[in-house]
C-alpha cells in the first residue's frame, strides 16, 4: 500500500510533519519530528527513482479523482531527480541544522522554525512531482511564503528586509505565473499539463498562447533568479539564517529551473520554443550576462555569503545556458548541473555556517587568518570552491565538459570560450577568499575560532567528499541526467 | 606485484607521504625522514617500473570511468617513463636540499611546505603517466593547485602578488585554452586516448589542426612560451627549493612534456610534417628562444636570469619538437632530461649562495668562488651544460636537435640554436669567470663565511656528477628517446 501511495506520501508526509512542529513547543523534539521526516524522505524519492528509471511514468491520481479534472501526481525520470535532489539535501540539511538553528534563531521559534521548514520542503517536493498547472501554483505559494518566513529569521537585521524584497518580486513571479496558466486554461480547457500538452499543438502559434509562454516565462525566471531578475537572491542568501542559506541555495532555484524544463520541454514543445521562437538567443543571452556580470560583482563583495550569493546567480546561468542549448550534451548539462551546483553550494555554505557559528560573522575581512585556527572547514571550503571554479576531479568539471561538448555540437566555438573564461572569474572570487583565509594576519574575530562542533563539520565533509565522489563516478548523476534529456527531448510526457 | 599495482603505488606513495607529513609535523626530524624515505620508496618503484618497461613489459591500468568519454587512465610509454625518472629521481636531491635550505633559512610553514611538495610530485606523476588527455588535464591543473601554496610561501604582499599571478596565468591558460582544445579533440577524434601516430589525422581540415595545435601550445601554460611565460619570473618569490622543483623538476617540465605528448601522441609527428601546418610553431619557439636569452643579460637579480634562461631552454624542447624529423624528437626528450640537471645545480647553487650569504644579485658575486668553491664549481658545470658544452648533458641535447634541423635543411632553428647558444655563454660565463677570477668584492667580504649547510652542498655536487654523469652515460634516456621518435 505505501509503495503504490509514494507520491502523496512524499508531499503529506512532510506537512503533516510540519503541523506535528507547530504543535510542539519545544525546539528540541521539533528537531527530532523534522529529523525523521528528512530522513525518510530521500527513501522515497530513491523508490520513486528506482521506479521511472527506465522510462516509465507513474501517474497518481490524487484522493482517487481521475484526471484531468482530478489533480494527478505526474512522475517521469526528470522530476524524480528533482524528487531525490531535494530530498537528499534535507536529510544532508537538518543533522547540520540542530547547533546552527540553536546559535542562531531565538529558542521560543526554535519549533516555529522547523515548521516552516517543513512546509517548505513539502512544497518544493509538491511543485516537482505535481502535473497540475495549478496545484504547481499553490505548492510554489506554499513554498515561497515559507522561504520569506525562514529568511526573515535571520540574526541580521536587514534579514527582514531581504525578506520582504524577496515576497514583493516572489508573488510577482508567483503572480506572473498563474496569469499564464490561466491563459493557458482558457486556450485549452485545462490544468493538467498532459492534457494541456496533447491540446496545444493545434493552437500554438496563437497569441494567447505566446502570451502565457511569455508569462510563464518571466514568472519561473523571477523564481529562478534568471538575470536580470535575480536581484533578490543576494540579500535573501545572505542575511537568512545559515541552514536556510543552505536549503535555498541548493534547492529552491532548481525546483524553478525544473518548472521551466517542464513546460519548454514538454508542454510547449522543443521545437516550437527553440525552434519557432527566440527563446535560444534570448536564453543564451541572459546566461552569459549571469555568468559574467554576477561573477565580476562577487569579486568585489565584502560579506562572503554575498559573493557566493552572486556565485549562485552566475551557476544559475550555466544552468540555463545548458536549456538554451537544447541538444543532448547541452541539455545533460544543465540538468546534472543542477545537482552539481546544489552540492558543491551547499558545501560551501555549511562551511561558512560554520565559520558563522564559531565567529559570529561572515564578512572577508573577520576571516582573516582563519586557515590556521579552522583548518578543516577551509579545506573544505577551499575544495568546494574548486569545484565551482570547475577544476577536473570535482563535480564543477562535469557540468562544464557537457556544456563545452554541448555548444560544439552547434559549432558555437564561441560560447566554448566564453564559458571557460567565466571560470576564470570564478578562480578571482574563490583565491580572494584563499588569500584573505590563508595569507593574513589574524582577524580579532578569527583569534577565538574553532573548528565547529561535530554535528556541523560531518554534513559539511559529507557535501565536500560528494563533490569529489561524484566528479569522479559520475554514473548516477550523468546517468540520470542523461535519460532525463533525452525523455525531455522526445517531448514525451 | 603487477604493473598496474606498480602504477598506482607509484601514485599513492607521495599521496601517502603528504598525509604522513602532516602526521609527524610535530617532529621535525621524524618528517623529514618520512618525506625522504617517501621519495627513495617511490625512485625504487619507478626504476623498477623502467626496468619493466625496457623489458617490454606493457604496463597500463585498467580505465576508471568517469563519464561517457572521460576515463581515467594510467599507461607507461617511453617519454612518460624519462620523466617519471627525472622527477623522482631530483625529488630525492631537492628534498635533501630542502632539508638544508629551509632549516638554513629558519623558513616558516615547512610542514605544509612538504605536503605541498609531496602532493606536487604526486600529481607529476600522474601527469607522466597519464593515458589520455582527459588524466594529463586532471593531473596537470592539480600540479598548478598545489605549487600556488608554494610559490605563495613567504606570505608576504610581493610572494601574494607572484602567487597571484602564477595561479592567474596558469589557471587561465589551462581553462581558457587548453581545456578547449581537449573538448574540440574530443569532438573531432572521438577519444582522448593517447595513440602514437596521432588521432586527429584525416579527421578535420588543415586549419583547424594549425588552431588546435596552437590552442595546445599556448593553453600548455607551464612550457611558458612567449607571450605566456611571465609567471616563470613572476614565480621567483618562491624559496629556493621551490624555484628549483618549478624549474627543473616538475612544473616546466609537465609543460614541455605535456606539449610534445600532445605532438607525438594526438596529432602525430608524420601527420604534421606531412600537413606542414606547424611551421609557425618554428618560429615562435624560435622567437621565445632568443628574446628570452635578451632578456636574460639585462637580469641582474640571480634567479630571475636563470628564470628567464629556463624560458629560453624550454623552447628550445618545443623547437625540437616542432623540427617535426625522429632525431629532432629525440633531441627534444634528451634535452628535457638534460635541462632537468643542470637547471637543478644552477638553482641549488643560487639558493646555496643565498643560503651562506644573503647574497642574490649577479653583481655582487665577485670572487665567490674562492669562498664557496662547491657551490660555484657546481654553477659552473650546470652553465656549460645551458651553453651546450661537452662533456656536460646540455651538449647531447642540442647535438641531436642540430643533426634533426640540418637533415631536413631547416635554417632557421640552426640560426636559432647557434645564436642563442652565444647568447648563454654571454649570460652565463661572466658569472664564473667574476666568480674565480675577480678579487672578493665587497659584498662577498661581508656576507660570505664558507660553504652553505652541508645538505645543501651535497645536494648540488649530486646534480653536478649527474649533469656530466648524463652525458657519459646516456644509455637509458637515449634508448627511451629513441623509443619515443621510433614508436
Amino acid at each position: 500500500m505505501i509503495l503504490s501511495n509514494l507520491p502523496a506520501i512524499q508531499v503529506v508526509l512532510p506537512l503533516l510533519g510540519a503541523v506535528i512542529c507547530a504543535c510542539v513547543r519545544r525546539g528540541v523534539i521539533a528537531w527530532g519530528v523534522t529529523l525523521w521526516v528528512a530522513l525518510a524522505m530521500p527513501i522515497v524519492a530513491a523508490l520513486i527513482l528506482a521506479q521511472v528509471y527506465d522510462g516509465t511514468v507513474i501517474s497518481y491520481a490524487m484522493g482517487g479523482w481521475p484526471p484531468p479534472i482530478g489533480i494527478e501526481y505526474r512522475v517521469d525520470i526528470a522530476n524524480a531527480f528533482m524528487l531525490l535532489l531535494v530530498s537528499a539535501i534535507a536529510a544532508i540539511v537538518v543533522p547540520y541544522a540542530k547547533q546552527s538553528v540553536e546559535a542562531e534563531i531565538a529558542p521560543e521559534n526554535h519549533a516555529w522554525y522547523y515548521a516552516i521548514f517543513l512546509l517548505c520542503l513539502s512544497g518544493l517536493l509538491g511543485i516537482a512531482i505535481t502535473g497540475d498547472a495549478f496545484n504547481i501554483f499553490v505548492f510554489m505559494e506554499v513554498s515561497s511564503l515559507a522561504t520569506y518566513a525562514l529568511i526573515a529569521m535571520g540574526k541580521d537585521r536587514r534579514a527582514l528586509l531581504a525578506a520582504y524584497q524577496y515576497l514583493i518580486v516572489g508573488t510577482i513571479g508567483a503572480s506572473f505565473y498563474v496569469i499564464g496558466v490561466g491563459f493557458l486554461y482558457s486556450m485549452t480547457g485545462s490544468l493538467n499539463l498532459a492534457d494541456v500538452a496533447g491540446r496545444i499543438a493545434e493552437i500554438e502559434n496563437s497569441r494567447p498562447v505566446l502570451a502565457a509562454l511569455a508569462f510563464l516565462t518571466v514568472g519561473i525566471s523571477l523564481k529562478l533568479a534568471l538575470f536580470p531578475l535575480h536581484v533578490w537572491l543576494p540579500n535573501a542568501y545572505a542575511y537568512a539564517p545559515s541552514m536556510a542559506t543552505v536549503f535555498l541555495a541548493a534547492t529552491a532555484t532548481k525546483v524553478a529551473v525544473y518548472l521551466m524544463l517542464r513546460y519548454f520541454f514538454s508542454v510547449f514543445g522543443a521545437s516550437f520554443v527553440f525552434e519557432e521562437l527566440p527563446v535560444t538567443e534570448i536564453l543564451m543571452l541572459l546566461s552569459l550576462a549571469a555568468m559574467f556580470g554576477a561573477s565580476i560583482v562577487a569579486i568585489f563583495q565584502a560579506n562572503v555569503k554575498r559573493m557566493l550569493a552572486y556565485s549562485s546567480v552566475a551557476q544559475v546561468g550555466y544552468i540555463t545556458l545548458g536549456i538554451a542549448l537544447a541538444n543532448q550534451a547541452g541539455l545533460t548539462g544543465g540538468i546534472v548541473h543542477l545537482f552539481n551546483h546544489a552540492v558543491m553550494k551547499g558545501a560551501l555554505f555549511m562551511a561558512l555556517g560554520g565559520v558563522a557559528y564559531r565567529i559570529g560573522s561572515v564578512r572577508i575581512e573577520d576571516m582573516a587568518g582563519l586557515g590556521r585556527r579552522m583548518p578543516i572547514t577551509m579545506g573544505a571550503l577551499v575544495l568546494a570552491g574548486l569545484g565551482i571554479i570547475g577544476v577536473p576531479g570535482t563535480v564543477g568539471f562535469i557540468s562544464k565538459w557537457y556544456l563545452g561538448l554541448g555548444a560544439f555540437e552547434e559549432g558555437w566555438w564561441w560560447l566554448v570560450l566564453l564559458l571557460v573564461a567565466s571560470s576564470l572569474l570564478a578562480v578571482v572570487y574563490i583565491g580572494r577568499i584563499v588569500e584573505v583565509v590563508y595569507f593574513r594576519e589574524e582577524s580579532r574575530l578569527a583569534r577565538k575560532a574553532s573548528e565547529p562542533p561535530a554535528g556541523l563539520l560531518v554534513p559539511t565533509l559529507v557535501l565536500v567528499a560528494a563533490t569529489v565522489y561524484f566528479g569522479i563516478d559520475t554514473s548516477l548523476s550523468v546517468g540520470v541526467a542523461q535519460r532525463a534529456a533525452e525523455l525531455l527531448l522526445a517531448g514525451v510526457r | 606485484m603487477t604493473g598496474e599495482t606498480l602504477i598506482y603505488l607509484a601514485l599513492a606513495l607521495p599521496t601517502l607521504g603528504a598525509v604522513l607529513i602532516g602526521l609527524t609535523a610535530w617532529n621535525a626530524n621524524l618528517r623529514e625522514t618520512v618525506t625522504l624515505v617517501t621519495a627513495t620508496s617511490l625512485f625504487l618503484i619507478v626504476l623498477n617500473l623502467l626496468d619493466r618497461f625496457m623489458g617490454a613489459e606493457a604496463l597500463a591500468t585498467a580505465p576508471v570511468h568517469v563519464a561517457p568519454g572521460l576515463d581515467l587512465a594510467f599507461s607507461i610509454e617511453p617519454l612518460g617513463m624519462l620523466f617519471a625518472c627525472i622527477a623522482s629521481g631530483l625529488w630525492i636531491v631537492n628534498s635533501v636540499y630542502s632539508i638544508g635550505y629551509m632549516r638554513g633559512n629558519r623558513e616558516p610553514r615547512q610542514t605544509s611546505f612538504y605536503i605541498c611538495f609531496a602532493i606536487a610530485i604526486a600529481s607529476t606523476i600522474g601527469i607522466a603517466f597519464a593515458a589520455n588527455l582527459f588524466t594529463l588535464f586532471l593531473f596537470y591543473e592539480i600540479l598548478t593547485l598545489s605549487t600556488y601554496p608554494l610559490v605563495a610561501h613567504k606570505g608576504n604582499d610581493e610572494a601574494k602578488a607572484g602567487a597571484r599571478v602564477y595561479l592567474l596565468i596558469l589557471l587561465g591558460t589551462s581553462m581558457v585554452l587548453f581545456l578547449p582544445a581537449v573538448i574540440a579533440t574530443a569532438v573531432i577524434a572521438g577519444t582522448l586516448d593517447f595513440t602514437f601516430g596521432g588521432i586527429l589525422a584525416g579527421r578535420t581540415s588543415d586549419t583547424v589542426i594549425a588552431i588546435l595545435l596552437a590552442l595546445y601550445v599556448f593553453g600548455i601554460g607551464k612550457a611558458a612560451v612567449m607571450p605566456l611565460h611571465w609567471w616563470l619570473p613572476a614565480a621567483m618569490v618562491a624559496p629556493t627549493p621551490v624555484s628549483a622543483l618549478l624549474h627543473a623538476v616538475a612544473v616546466v617540465k609537465a609543460g614541455v612534456f605535456s606539449v610534445l605528448k600532445v605532438i607525438v601522441y594526438i596529432f602525430g609527428v608524420e601527420a604534421l610534417s606531412t600537413a606542414g601546418n606547424a611551421t609557425w610553431l618554428v618560429w615562435v619557439a624560435g622567437f621565445t628562444v632568443i628574446v628570452a636569452s635578451l632578456v636574460a643579460l639585462r637580469q641582474d637579480n640571480l634567479k630571475r636570469r636563470l628564470a628567464y634562461s629556463t624560458v629560453s631552454q624550454l623552447s628550445y624542447v618545443i623547437l625540437a619538437a616542432a623540427i617535426l624529423t625522429p632525431i629532432s624528437i629525440v633531441g627534444a626528450a634528451m634535452h628535457i632530461a638534460a635541462h632537468a640537471v643542470s637547471k637543478i645545480t644552477l638553482f641549488f647553487a643560487a639558493g646555496s649562495i643565498y643560503t651562506a650569504a644573503h647574497l642574490t644579485e649577479v653583481s655582487q658575486l665577485d670572487g665567490i668562488g674562492r669562498r664557496m668553491p662547491w657551490t660555484m664549481a657546481a654553477f659552473a658545470i650546470g652553465a656549460l651544460s645551458m651553453i651546450g658544452v661537452p662533456p656536460t648533458a646540455g651538449f647531447l641535447g642540442k647535438w641531436f636537435m642540430l643533426s634533426g634541423a640540418m637533415e631536413t635543411g631547416q635554417w632557421l632553428p640552426v640560426a636559432v640554436i647557434v645564436v642563442s647558444t652565444l647568447l648563454n655563454a654571454g649570460y652565463f660565463l661572466p658569472i664564473v669567470v667574476q666568480a674565480f677570477f675577480k678579487a672578493p668584492g665587497k659584498e662577498v667580504k661581508a656576507h660570505v663565511k664558507g660553504e652553505a649547510p652541508f645538505p645543501i652542498v651535497l645536494a648540488l655536487t649530486a646534480t653536478a656528477i649527474g649533469t656530466v654523469a648524463l652525458f657519459l652515460l646516456p644509455e637509458i634516456p637515449l634508448a627511451l628517446s629513441r623509443m619515443l621518435a621510433g614508436g
